[in-house]
């Protein structure tokens, strides 16, 4: 990582960088609304860093969603207006340990629901490619950053492509982990079988110093487990001998026909730096979006349910404990995440529980065993993030559908809990950016880094940058 | 399908929201698109087929039941509207507020 070896080389020092980076803050995030709280005493932070810790004195962002003691945490929502955080998420805790500085908290769609970040209740983060568009979410204002250049990386979410999503609109690289590889724990909860924590990064060097910090078992979350060997390393040096499934599904009606030929250029990319290419099927891939939407909301409705107007601030209502629970949930959720609460709710309710839930379960079985039937024959897979590139502010008005659409191709690697690498690819006739995700077996990430690296090492699209301010 | 008017006035009580008829109505429309995409997977023959119950495969996440320290008591009092003696304040759980 460039920002990590200046520093280490003595070029710079992390309190020159941090200053740099709120300054660019100040000059950038009036247009962009990339951030929700920015730490002021971060530079001062920055000069009592270790300067032997690993990432000493690296500033990053976080996204608001993930709890860092001392800042508010609001998740993007008006339920936690206010609220404090009385500990730091494992994942945030462990990067500070290593020295990496925190400068502020980043936009987010309300508790992670949504595409575009214009579900968080305090505005709608702009791309920095074009600011009447989306930059993609729910971890937008996170990838606004990194794109804009305020940060050199910030961490992110991914629940149903809520980090390669937003990456692919902005233009950067990010990795979606393996479910279990990194600690949930102060996450804000939403979908517990598929939320997973990572990190977006202008490239694929930007993203690997944080992820090996940032992995491992912890006790607070039972659920992650240290890394198991991955079934077959790949070469550090070459791709050839690397095998990469190219999905039929992938490739539908309906996808930008940009997107699809930067794609395929990037797989011949691939080819040509010696790996071998193989069409493969995931059969079960058009079902991942009927299975999400039980799975993820079913989820959703049970997390929720703490944000009670008991335990966090604000509180409405008084005559009844049934009464503040329903006024402020009623009042001071949005609607997505309401109608996620309702849909879950109805989906785990008597009568229907078998019919839907039942039945998403036992499908999410077959589409895990589309990936691991593919990972028999292939070290990973090339396939499109988003059928389009970043869509205007405002164009899905309020058709909830029309915006789940939009995060097809990223929801089966979440339902499989396998991780998901993005690179940006190139651009539409708008100088849009559009990605490639490459996904990989549960605990290949450094099989995914390799190929990143080396896709990376032959183009440009990574060093690409908008021009803004 | 379309759900009726007294199925999303049912499930909002069930979720504790307290909608206005607007809302209702609105999620009712919203709800019925999305429940019609999710019958596709009734198409699919899953006899036979286990349910996902773990992500990940062969993990146990079983621990000594050994109690561990946690946070101290004020600080997670320190985000709760009304707290007093150590304690969460709510209001009567059973029936209205006396005056």
């Amino acid at each position: 990582m460039k920002t990590l070896k200046e520093l280490q080389d003595g070029k710079t020092t992390s309190r020159a960088l941090t200053k740099a980076c709120l300054a660019r803050v100040e000059a950038l995030d009036s247009s962009l609304h990339a951030f929700l709280h920015v730490d002021e005493s971060a530079p001062e932070r920055a000069s009592q860093v270790d300067k032997e810790s690993p990432l000493a004195g690296l500033p990053i962002a976080v996204k608001d969603i993930l709890m860092v003691e001392g800042m508010p945490a609001t998740c993007g929502s008006k339920i936690l207006e206010g609220f404090m955080p009385p500990f730091t998420a494992t994942s945030v805790k462990k990067l500070q340990d290593a020295g990496a500085v925190i400068i502020g908290k980043t936009n987010t769609d309300e508790f992670a629901m949504g595409s575009s970040t214009e579900n968080s209740a305090y505005g709608v983060t702009h791309n920095p490619w074009n600011l009447d568009r989306v930059p993609g979410g729910s971890s937008g204002g996170s990838a606004a950053a990194v794109a804009a250049g305020i940060v050199p990386a910030a961490l992110g979410t991914d629940t149903g492509g809520s980090i390669r999503q937003p990456a692919s609109f902005c233009g950067i690289s990010g990795i979606k982990p393996t479910y279990g590889r990194v600690s949930r724990y102060g996450l804000a909860a939403y979908g517990s079988s598929l939320d997973s924590v990572g990190i977006l990064g202008r490239s694929v060097d930007d993203l690997i110093p944080l992820f090996e910090v940032m992995v491992g078992k912890d006790p607070l979350d039972a659920t992650t487990v240290d890394a198991p060997s991955i079934t077959r390393k790949l070469s550090a040096e070459s791709l050839v001998g690397t095998r990469i499934g190219v999905p039929a599904e992938y490739f539908v009606k309906g996808i930008q026909a940009e997107v699809e030929e930067r794609v395929r250029e990037a797989i011949k990319m691939l080819k040509m730096l010696g790996a071998e290419i193989i069409p493969i099927n995931l059969p079960h891939t058009e079902y991942a979006l009927p299975v999400y939407y039980i799975l993820a909301p079913a989820e959703a409705s049970a997390n929720l349910a703490r944000y009670d107007g008991i335990r966090y601030t604000p509180r409405e209502g008084e005559k009844s404990l049934e009464d503040v629970y329903r006024q402020t949930r009623g009042k001071h959720f949005g609607a997505e995440v309401e109608r996620r609460i309702m849909l879950g709710t109805y989906a785990l309710s008597a009568g229907y529980y078998d019919a839907y839930y039942g039945q998403a379960q036992k499908v999410r079985t077959l589409i895990r065993r589309d990936f691991e039937e593919a990972f028999k024959n292939v070290d990973a897979i090339a396939a499109p993030i988003a059928p389009t590139t970043a869509f205007e502010i405002g164009s899905h008005g309020d058709d909830p559908l029309a915006m789940y659409l939009e995060d097809i191709f990223t929801l089966p690697a979440n339902l499989a809990g396998v991780p998901g690498l993005a690179l940006p690819v190139g651009f539409d006739g708008d100088n849009m950016p559009i990605g490639m995700q490459l996904m990989g077996a549960p605990f290949s990430e450094e099989n995914l880094f390799a190929i990143g690296r080396a896709y990376q090492g032959a183009t440009d699209w990574h060093k690409e940058k908008p021009n803004i301010g | 399908m379309s759900l009726k008017i007294e199925e999303v006035q049912h499930i909002a009580k069930l979720a504790k929201l307290d909608l206005s008829d607007g809302e209702i109505a609105r999620y009712r429309e919203q709800l019925s698109d999305i429940l019609d995409h999710i019958a596709k997977l009734n198409e699919l023959d899953t006899s036979g087929i286990s349910p996902m119950a773990n992500v990940i495969v062969g993990a146990s996440p079983l621990r000594a039941d050994e109690s561990r320290p946690s946070l101290p008591r004020e600080k997670l009092l320190q985000n709760a509207p009304d707290a007093e003696k150590g304690q969460f304040k709510v209001p009567s759980v059973f029936g209205e507020k006396k005056k």
